[in-house]
């Protein structure tokens, strides 16, 4: 079981409409937890789910977005966000969570662990994944 | 004889709010709920679809979820009105029927 391969997780769905992205978070933490290669990655829909400020209360069910914060604590501090997706949507960097962590190879420097790329730079990142799940 | 139309789909995820504002008759009213709040918000690629629709069509959109999904109510195209539970329940009192768009 040692050893590590490069997992890709795709987020294409907004958040509570639909399990997806809750179950995907579920994934990306047993990924982490096996101690492999994570990557996350948000396009279309998907990018809703970095979005800052939710507030469930008038829902009454959970608001998972501080969970996202806390990848950085199990090493999934790549985050890659379609640029393309949020231009579609009217939405910039400014209107995701600041997702940082702290970068162990560099004096633990706090760093963004959230990436804005191009569709064509992601279809380069999926193509060195070894393991691609779409949610 | 008016109708409510309820759309609950994200507007990049399905057609449901391009086929509601398209078979809406005009003086209908239509209410954007669950993913389909995506679709109040201006400056996105569906934004100029609902300000055309809104010359026959009364939007609003229900305030818990939009709280929900992090979206500011400045950021929803001028003239949506934003609705609680209890101005849903209002709406479908005020309106003939309802037609729940999936």
């Amino acid at each position: 079981m040692s050893e590590i391969k490069k997992f890709m997780y795709i987020n294409r769905k907004a958040p509570y409409g639909t399990i997806y992205a809750w179950e995907s978070l579920e994934v990306v933490l047993i990924g982490a937890a096996f101690e492999q290669d994570v990557s996350v990655a948000f396009v279309d829909d998907g990018v809703y789910q970095l979005c800052k400020g939710q507030d469930t209360t008038g829902l009454g069910i959970k608001n998972f977005s501080a969970t996202y914060r806390a990848l950085g604590d199990y090493d999934v501090n790549k985050l890659y966000v379609e640029k393309e997706s949020l231009d579609a949507r009217g939405l910039t960097l400014d209107d995701l969570m600041p997702l940082k962590y702290e970068d162990e190879n560099d004096d633990y420097a706090e760093k963004d662990s959230i990436r804005v790329v191009s569709s064509k730079e992601l279809a380069e990142i999926f193509d060195q994944q070894e393991v691609l799940f779409n949610f | 004889m008016s109708i409510l139309h309820t759309v609950n789909k994200s507007p990049f995820d399905r057609n449901s709010l391009e086929a509601c504002v398209r078979l809406a008759a005009k003086g209908g009213s239509v209410l954007l709920i669950e993913d389909g709040v995506y679709g109040a918000m201006k400056g996105t690629s569906k934004s100029d679809m609902v300000t055309n629709a809104m010359k026959d069509l009364t939007f609003y959109v229900l305030g818990p979820d939009l709280k929900a999904r992090g979206v500011d109510e400045g950021k929803l195209i001028d003239g949506v009105k934003v609705v609680d539970y209890s101005g849903f329940v209002n709406l479908t009192v005020e309106n003939d029927k309802a037609q729940a768009w999936l």
